[in-house]
């Protein structure tokens, strides 16, 4: 097994030819766990873990906060040892809550930040105020959550933080604007405006990205579908901004054959369509939970950290990358 | 010229704070990039960077405590302090029988690779933003259907890299690294599709004609126009050599000592067997002249030479540095990976799949039905196991014809059972970077899609 800390403390000062003048402490902690398992017949597997946030040290190196981390790392990696081959096709797919946000993030967080919209190489270019997602889907991003990785009182510009909100209920009601983008586009900075260093050149990025609650009782979204696939934790995506593709792989998933969790699959990968992906969203869990503080976005080659959360929920007909008919 | 004063200076104040053994490596880079989008210049970048890396080993019953420490204040006395804490650091720090430098196997010379052509340091920053200028010209010349782009990019960066060990080695090198990137986007039937192209060479003489580089972007972009998804099956896939190369990525970190030390790849405890198809060699080579990998000894001093990884399907060595070739008992290979602020890490230097005889039109033209897989994305792949899943973009193959690009579909297996039906190797290795590939067949993959 391997462990990690990483412990940041970035003192930030940001001035700008207008008056801006501001200071910023931003403290930043995170705790990886890897457990590889062996098996019968010499069969490995890996899982891995991971959180923290926008808080001291002490935080993650509390038993309370690393041990639930452990044992589910290796409890994942068990039971990736008894995982069978994913089913690859077109499915009804559930998403768990939590983590499984960064379908938002890849799917339409990404072609909602202004500088794709402004050059028109987003899918979602122009499409403002028209029908992105099914109606009850409200997706917003909140850098103002206290604590959360995703979270800054500022943008690298300066910028306060705020809450946006990019879709409600289905209308696509914002973008996520820096400064410069905002300019050119006759609009307001919505304090995205980040880079990874002073090295680096500001550009519109997310803090945290979430999709509301709705009102469905979890356990009876999962039993609503007759064939398909529960997955609950995945380790990363990717997507291509202009032709809206995106993918992202799970690290833990299951089949649900006849509104039952059933046997494990290893494997699985879900790839879609942003513009469409979200207008299949047919049930809407009650139970929006944020990430445990792991994620790092990339963009033209700068990483910031950024958070995601979901509510349990049910996409219908959604491409899943296995390998058994 | 490379200056070692410093680096020896920081080894010193080291041993002068009660390290056992240290290293210590100074990174001097000054990058410019030009981003030109249309006719408008986007942005125009200049970065200049200094960071000296301070590892020290300090010695304890049951083997050496480490640390590493870095910083951009350079002046001595700053490096004396830092070597104080760097001392106290490694005494707070868990004891490691492994740990420790190489005591011998340092580069004896330095050769020349032709990591730059010094008149590059003149070229004016002009001459780059007119290459990136060029680029997205001849992308919009292609099609009408090139509508837009998310812009061409050219830049050079310049590194002088200094290092020195207390076991007794010290040395230098400099190098640069030029790039030009185009990634316009193709508009047809309100539906939008991109793709890129890029060169990069240790000289701006080396680097592809700005305008094949857009040309090149534009036509892939088209290609793409008017894909769809095809039926979930299993067929023969040919990997195009740019979507080869990102298989190959996924093969490197499975032979990659770390991973293999800590049981984390399906290739360990497989040394000498038979892993892949007769056409698979991959080859590591850090001294190739001009290569975008090449250096003279890697981040621990050793002398960087060829590796042959994977000889005719036959497993011959992981790629190795002190570190984990000692938890392996084998010898490093010259693959040590360093930044100024980072412990050394496995990698490759110059790494490439060998190219085969046929050509890229031989296997299409040989293949009944399947798909010539363009594009890959997503990190779909488990290096313990070898299963992957990636997100896929290309062309439907029927009857050795290409018919229709196809999109929003995923290949999936498992990289063994891939690396065993490699069939065919094509001729045409490109290399993006220090990665290199031919187009390649594979017996049998499952496309999932509608």
């Amino acid at each position: 097994m391997l462990a990690s800390v990483v412990c940041q403390q970035r003192h930030v000062l940001i001035a700008a030819s207008d008056g801006t003048f501001v200071a910023d402490v931003q403290p930043l902690v995170r705790l990886n766990v890897q457990v590889i398992v062996e098996g019968a017949g010499g069969r490995r597997e890996v899982a891995r873990q991971g959180g923290g946030g926008r808080s001291e040290l002490a935080r993650v190196l509390a038993p309370g906060f690393w041990q639930p981390l452990v044992d589910e790392a290796v409890r994942l990696a068990l039971l990736n040892l008894e995982a069978v081959p994913c089913p690859a096709g077109t499915l009804d797919v559930v998403l768990g809550p939590g983590w499984p946000g960064v379908l938002l993030h890849e799917a339409v967080g990404h072609g909602l930040e202004g500088d794709f919209v402004r050059k028109g190489t987003s899918a979602f270019a122009g499409r403002l105020g028209q029908r992105v997602a099914a109606p009850g889907v409200t997706v917003v991003d909140d850098g103002t959550l206290p604590g959360r990785r995703g979270s800054l009182n500022v943008d690298d510009e300066g910028t306060p933080t705020q809450r946006t909100v990019l879709i409600e209920d289905g209308i696509l009601t914002g973008y996520l604007q820096d400064r410069l983008n905002a300019r050119l586009m006759g609009t307001a900075p919505t304090g995205n405006g980040r880079r990874e260093s002073y090295a680096h050149l500001p550009m519109p990025r997310m803090t945290n990205t979430f999709m509301l609650a709705g009102r469905d009782d979890p356990g009876e979204i999962v039993r609503s579908v007759a064939h398909g696939l529960y997955a609950v934790n995945f380790s990363g995506g990717q997507v291509d901004i202009t032709n809206g593709k995106f993918v992202f792989a799970a690290s833990e998933a299951y089949r649900i054959e006849d509104g039952r969790i059933t046997a494990p699959v290893r494997g699985a990968t879900l790839i879609g369509n942003g513009p469409d992906v979200l207008t299949r969203v047919s049930r809407i869990g009650f139970d929006l939970a944020l990430d445990r503080g792991e994620g790092t976005c990339g963009k033209d080659g700068q990483g910031v950290p950024v958070g995601v959360g979901l509510p349990t929920l049910r996409i219908d007909g959604l491409t899943v990358g296995g390998t058994e008919r | 010229m490379i200056d070692v004063d410093l680096v020896s200076h920081a080894v010193a104040c080291a041993a002068r704070a009660g390290a056992d053994a240290a290293d210590a490596l100074q990174v001097v880079s000054h990058g410019v990039e030009a981003r030109v989008r249309g006719d408008e210049v986007e942005h125009v970048k200049q970065a200049r960077e200094h960071t000296l890396g301070l590892r020290v080993f300090v010695r304890g019953p049951r083997g050496l405590r480490t640390a590493l420490v870095s910083t951009s204040d350079l002046a001595r006395d700053a490096v004396a302090k830092l070597a104080d804490e760097a001392v106290a650091i490694a005494r707070a720090t868990a004891e490691d029988p492994d740990a420790g430098l190489p005591s011998g196997g340092f580069a004896p010379d330095l050769p020349e690779l032709a990591l730059l052509d010094p008149a590059d340091r003149e070229a004016p920053l002009e001459a780059r933003i007119a290459a990136a200028r060029a680029a997205e010209r001849a992308a919009r010349a292609v099609d009408p259907r090139i509508v837009n782009s998310e812009g061409s990019t050219a830049s050079s960066r310049f590194d002088a890299v200094a290092y020195a060990t207390s076991a007794g080695f010290s040395g230098g090198y400099e190098g640069a690294h030029h790039t030009l990137f185009a990634s316009p986007v193709a508009s047809a039937d309100g539906a939008m599709q991109t793709d890129w192209w890029m060169s990069a060479s240790r000289t701006l003489a080396g680097l592809e004609a700005a305008e094949a580089v857009g040309r090149r972007a534009a036509e892939r972009a088209v290609a793409q126009l008017g894909a769809r998804r095809v039926p979930t099956q299993p067929v023969p896939v040919i990997f195009e050599a740019p979507a080869a190369r990102s298989v190959l990525a996924n093969l490197v970190s499975c032979l990659s000592g770390s991973a293999v030390y800590r049981r984390a790849s399906f290739l360990a405890g497989r040394l000498g067997e038979r892993v892949a198809g007769d056409a698979v060699t991959v080859v590591d080579d850090g001294r190739v002249p001009g290569g975008l990998g090449s250096r003279p000894f890697d981040g621990e001093g050793q002398a960087t030479r060829r590796t042959v990884l994977v000889e005719r399907g036959r497993l011959a060595s992981f790629l190795l540095d002190t570190y984990a070739a000692r938890k392996l008992g084998l010898a490093t290979t010259g693959n040590a990976v360093r930044g100024a602020a980072s412990a050394p890490a496995v990698g490759p230097t110059n790494c490439w799949l060998a190219p085969g005889r046929d050509s890229l039109e031989d296997l299409v033209r040989s293949t009944e039905r399947g798909l010539l897989v363009t594009g890959l994305f997503g990190q779909g792949m488990n290096p313990v196991t070898g299963d992957f899943s990636r997100g896929a973009r290309g062309v439907w193959i029927e009857r050795g014809e290409r018919t229709h690009p196809v999109e929003e579909v995923t290949v999936a297996g498992n990289l063994g059972d891939l690396l065993r039906d490699v069939d065919r190797v094509a001729s045409d290795l490109l290399w993006l970077g220090s990665l290199g590939a031919p187009s390649f067949r594979v017996g049998r993959l499952t496309v999932a899609g509608a």
